[in-house]
């Protein structure tokens, strides 16, 4: 039974949701069994980072990796599985783009700790402010440092395959799995290294049964505000800003068939080097007005546009990071919070 | 770039006498890219002084042939003077012509740099990043379309009509638009023309009628252009005609209903406000065409439902109370802009006291005041009417030449004010001064005419006049305005005493210049004029392929320089009609089918309706015929899925790693 390939997942800053979205796909999950031999998958067994470096480089077929890049201890481990695997996926929003973890790259460090621990909403009697290390009777106990900005997977090492969606739809995944079992078995063929997998070519208006018309837009409002939203016509014509136009097709178009605007988890379609750009073009495209005065207050109806352009793809954007947090050091934790 | 294969690159520095050798070390960027560049294709760096000549050219054509170079990169001056030249030459040799590029070392680097070290630095980045760029360069083929033999030229001055009498004599139609509702333009206001004082209305008049008879011009009077698309050869054009009320068809122009029309209102437009016209009217006696309009927002029908005056005199019936506007699209292969010019506001000028001094006349109204169809028949006399003046000062370069307004010189104000000092003297035997801060008399018969006014005894002050006031100091300044200048030539400051004061206001770009512009996509200079694509080669072409511009439209200047620009715009458009076909440049945007998702963001992009939405496919379509190559809607893809031919994604990325690369 040795003869099993070998299958390993890790989360590093990610959510959780990927790893649920795997075992959401029912019984395929058996077929990851019957294929694979599971050695390394915190979420679903115990096992040790030593164990992992106890492998020989390469011995791991595929590792699905989502999370991003926030900590030494992230990037230890996407290196050391890098080492040990064959075949090394970034698997979801997070680990291809960065994903909601990412936006924490508009903040500098010591923003991030204080809102955390020392603002309203944190409990926090004693004023407690994490520490790298610390001088216990038992010895000095660690924790991982952060690093001044997310990174995504790719970013810290090389990245054989992308797998978008936050999280990937389990259709996808599973289509995914399939694939690789049919590698395996010598039926099929992988595609080529750097491919995004696991979704479509197009964007997410591909699959949507909405119909459109030429755009001519007057004002942007929120989902809230449009009541009720026409099920039949585009959401962007109606003035929600859908970012359906400029995202990766693969969802089915899951969330305008559901009555909402795509939000744009599916990250860019080829081709495109910065998802936000992209979509700022392609809004300000179909703004219709002339007068510059006319055009801002149409504008303003976006409210927030780093979370309507970057939700998704800050740190994977040319953007990357917002200046103070590109700027800041990562010893700035433990100053933290303090004056 | 086919997979692997770099292709041979020749890369060639010129000199330019010393117009780049002097900023660029020439010799340094050769040896450079020689070595530098070898492994991404460079074969060879050759300088050379001067590579437009013919034996530059021929180093390239010599290369291609000998050393087999599949690529080009010329660092020399702009594309806009030497692209074609350059990629002739490659042609010549047998190279696609669109593996030729320029890089403007010239342009900048040179001529915006001093340190030669720097400028040597940028032009070896530039360089670096053409030569990155090409290897990605495809071979591609110039298409031809017909041409549309069909001219629209826009606005009735001078220039405009010169222009559409020119094409329509030569056998092809014109359709000759003009906003108000008869055309002639400024000069329809004139008495005298300088330097001959030949009568305005004696010169202008034939032609005025000749384009208004000649079997070629369609005449569009009180029309404008509300909307234009296309591209040379095939525009299309939507023309707003506004309702007349008056039925071209059946009206004689006898103009009984002026006549019997019993409201009269005051004249701001032809008469500038000194004379009165009715609210059925035609702006003047030999107005083409001869059907008066009716000025909907005086008029009493308009406004309480009763009068019809004009109706019930009317002898054919062709008054037409219930006509509406109406637009007419029309297709032409090219156009001409003559919209002209707009007078500077002379009130804007406070201290000379115009709209607030009655005796201060602006260079407009002292036509009027002076043409003998005029508001006094042509006697000179003072706002009441009645007096005639006995001293009369005229002041130059009101609103032009002034930091405060405009900075250019509006050109014929010198002499539309020594014309004016002639037109004073002969009629009333006033004494004129001038007020000038320089004399410009350059063009032919100019100098003499300033030498007969001076002989005729009008006085010249040289100063810029600091104020007009009619606070007098002294008893002999009661009751006249007071001109206070400083005499640069006698070096000290005057207070002269006139009954009248004349501004010889300037010009400016019409208000609506820049929308006009936007119209036609075309632009504007920084003064607001139209700009020529090339201001001493090429003054009657604009940017747009097939958008000509002519008269004070482009700035400031006479009849004579008018008329010969309408007639040089119109040889520009009879070339481009008789060549019957236009070679379209091939950059082109294309939809990768596979990648659209018919989102339609692309569909109203387009500023020349090339693209389609194919609604079996869902998918988005530029029509290659229609399509320019502006890559608004490569940009405006969400979905990455139009590129543009000549700048792809690869060739965009390819020239910013190359502009990067360290020298
Ligand atoms: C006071 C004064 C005196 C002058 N005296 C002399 C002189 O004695 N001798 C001399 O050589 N020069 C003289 N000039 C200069 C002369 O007026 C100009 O050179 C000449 O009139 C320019 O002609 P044009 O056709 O370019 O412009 P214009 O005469 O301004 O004609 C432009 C026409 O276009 C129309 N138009 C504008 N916009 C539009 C639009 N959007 N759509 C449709 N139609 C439009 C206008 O209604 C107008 O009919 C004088 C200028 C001034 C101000
Ligand atoms: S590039 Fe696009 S927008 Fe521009 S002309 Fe072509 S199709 Fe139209
Ligand atoms: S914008 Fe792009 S994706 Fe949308 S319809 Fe046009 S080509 Fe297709």
């Amino acid at each position: 039974m040795t003869a099993k390939p070998k299958f390993a997942m890790y989360w590093a800053a990610s959510c959780g949701g990927c790893e649920i979205a795997v075992l959401n796909t029912h019984e395929k999950i058996l077929d990851v069994d019957a294929n694979f031999e599971v050695v390394f998958w915190p979420v679903a067994m115990d096992a040790k980072y030593k164990d992992v470096e106890a492998m020989e480089d390469g011995s791991i077929l595929l590792t699905l990796w989502n999370g991003g890049i926030r900590n030494n201890e992230n990037a230890e481990m996407a290196h050391l599985l890098r080492r040990k695997s064959q075949i090394l996926v970034a698997f979801g929003s997070c680990a291809c783009e960065g994903c909601i973890p990412g936006l924490a790259n508009l903040s500098p460090l010591n923003e991030i700790f204080e809102t955390a621990y020392h603002t309203v909403s944190t409990e926090n009697p004693q004023n407690i402010h994490p520490q790298v290390s610390y001088p216990a009777p038992e010895g000095t106990l660690t924790l991982p440092t952060m690093n001044p900005v997310l990174k995504t997977l790719a970013q810290v090492v090389d990245v054989d395959y992308f797998m978008p969606g936050c999280p990937p739809e389990s259709h996808q995944i599973a289509a995914v799995i399939d694939l690789v079992i049919q590698v395996v078995q010598g039926k099929a063929e992988l595609p080529p290294k750097g491919s995004v997998i696991g979704c479509g070519d197009s964007t997410v208006c591909d699959e949507c049964p909405r119909t459109r018309n030429v755009k001519a837009i007057t004002a942007f409002k929120r989902i809230q505000d449009v009541a009720p939203l026409d099920p039949e016509l585009c959401v962007l014509e109606q003035g929600v800003p859908c970012n359906g136009p400029a995202t990766r097709s693969g969802c089915n178009a899951r969330c305008p068939r559901a009555g909402a605007q795509c939000i744009g988890c599916y990250g860019p379609a080829d081709d495109v080097i910065d998802y936000g750009a992209r979509l700022i073009t392609a809004f300000a495209s179909v703004v219709d007005a002339r007068e510059p005065a006319e055009i801002e207050a149409i504008l303003d109806g976006i409210p927030d546009p780093t979370g309507q352009f970057y939700r998704f793809n800050l740190a994977d954007s040319l953007l990357r990071a917002g200046k103070g947090a590109a700027m800041s050091r990562p010893n700035a934790i433990t100053s933290g919070g303090k004056p | 770039m086919i997979e692997n294969h770099k292709p041979k690159i020749g890369v060639y520095v010129c000199h330019c006498g010393s117009n780049i050798a002097g900023t660029v070390n020439v010799d340094d960027v050769r040896k450079w890219a020689q070595e530098k560049l070898g492994p991404e294709g460079v074969v060879i760096a050759r300088d050379y002084k001067f590579m437009c000549s013919s034996l530059g050219q021929e180093l390239i054509e010599k290369d291609i042939k000998e050393l087999g170079l599949e690529r080009v990169v010329v660092a020399a001056c702009s594309p806009h003077l030497h692209e074609k030249t350059f990629r002739t030459a490659a042609e010549k040799a047998g190279l696609n012509p669109y593996l030729t590029e320029l890089v403007s070392i010239r342009e900048q680097v040179s001529w915006v740099h001093t340190d030669k070290a720097i400028a040597t630095e940028k032009a070896k980045s530039l360089v670096s990043g053409t030569v990155q760029r090409i290897a990605y360069n495809t071979p591609l083929e110039k298409q031809k379309v017909p041409i549309n033999a069909n001219t629209l030229v826009v606005g009735g001055g001078i220039a405009g009509i010169q222009a559409a009498l020119e094409i329509a004599n030569a056998g092809f139609h014109v359709y000759l638009v003009e906003r108000e509702p008869s055309i002639g333009g400024h000069m329809a206001q004139f008495d005298k023309t300088f330097p001959t004082l030949d009568c305005s209305a004696c010169i202008l008049t034939p032609r005025m009628v000749e384009a208004g008879t000649h079997p070629n011009i369609t005449l569009m009077t009180w029309s404008e252009v509300t909307n234009v698309s296309g591209f040379v050869g095939n525009f299309d054009v939507r023309i707003l005609k506004k309702a007349r009320y008056v039925n071209e068809d059946v009206c004689t122009g006898c103009g009984i209903c002026t006549e019997k029309c019993p409201k009269k209102v005051i004249d701001t437009h032809y008469e500038a406000g000194l004379g009165y016209r009715k609210v059925v009217y035609t702006p003047f006696a030999q107005a083409v065409p001869r059907f008066p309009v009716i000025d909907r927002p005086n008029c009493t029908f308009f406004q309480k439902g009763t009068c019809k005056a004009c109706e019930k005199f009317c002898p054919t019936n062709a008054i037409d109370f219930k006509q509406e506007d109406e637009f007419i699209n029309i297709t032409v292969g090219n156009i001409i802009l003559a919209t002209g010019y707009d007078l500077f506001d002379a009130g804007r000028v406070t201290n000379y006291g115009y709209g607030r001094l009655p005796n201060v006349f602006s260079s407009i109204e002292f036509e009027r005041l002076s043409n003998s169809a005029g508001p006094t028949g042509g006697e000179i006399t003072l706002r009441d009417g009645k007096t005639k003046p006995e001293t009369v000062g005229i002041i130059h370069c009101v609103g032009s030449r002034d930091k405060n307004f405009n900075n250019y010189c509006s050109s014929i104000c010198c002499m539309q004010s020594l014309k004016f000092a002639h037109i004073v003297r002969e009629r009333t035997g006033a004494d004129v001064y001038e007020f000038y801060i320089d004399m410009r008399t350059p063009m032919k018969a100019y100098d003499e005419f300033y030498q007969r006014v001076l002989d005729e005894g009008t006085l010249f002050v040289r100063g810029k006049v600091a104020e007009v006031t009619n606070a007098a100091r002294y008893p002999h300044e009661k009751g006249k305005l007071i001109i206070h200048v400083e005499d640069t030539l006698v070096g000290k400051q005057r207070r002269i005493p006139v009954d009248m004061v004349i501004l010889s206001n300037g010009m400016e770009p019409r208000h609506d210049a820049k929308q006009t512009g936007q119209t036609f996509g075309i632009s504007c200079s920084s003064d607001g004029w139209y700009i020529e694509r090339h201001p001493k080669l090429d003054p009657v072409s604009t940017m747009t392929e097939g958008i000509y511009i002519a008269g004070c439209a482009t700035g400031p200047k006479d009849i004579p320089a008018s008329v010969a620009q309408g007639a040089a715009a119109a040889a520009r458009v009879l070339d481009k009609i008789l060549q019957k076909e236009v070679e379209m440049e091939p950059i082109r945007a294309s939809v990768i089918e596979e990648n659209c998702s018919g989102c339609r963001i692309c569909n109203s992009m387009c500023p020349f309706n090339a693209i389609a939405f194919i609604g079996d496919l869902k998918v988005s379509r530029v029509n290659p015929a229609l399509c320019q190559g502006c890559g608004t809607c490569v940009a405006a893809c969400p979905a990455g899925a139009i590129t543009g031919t000549g700048f792809s994604n690869e060739q965009i990325f390819a020239q910013i790693d190359g502009l990067l690369m360290t020298v």
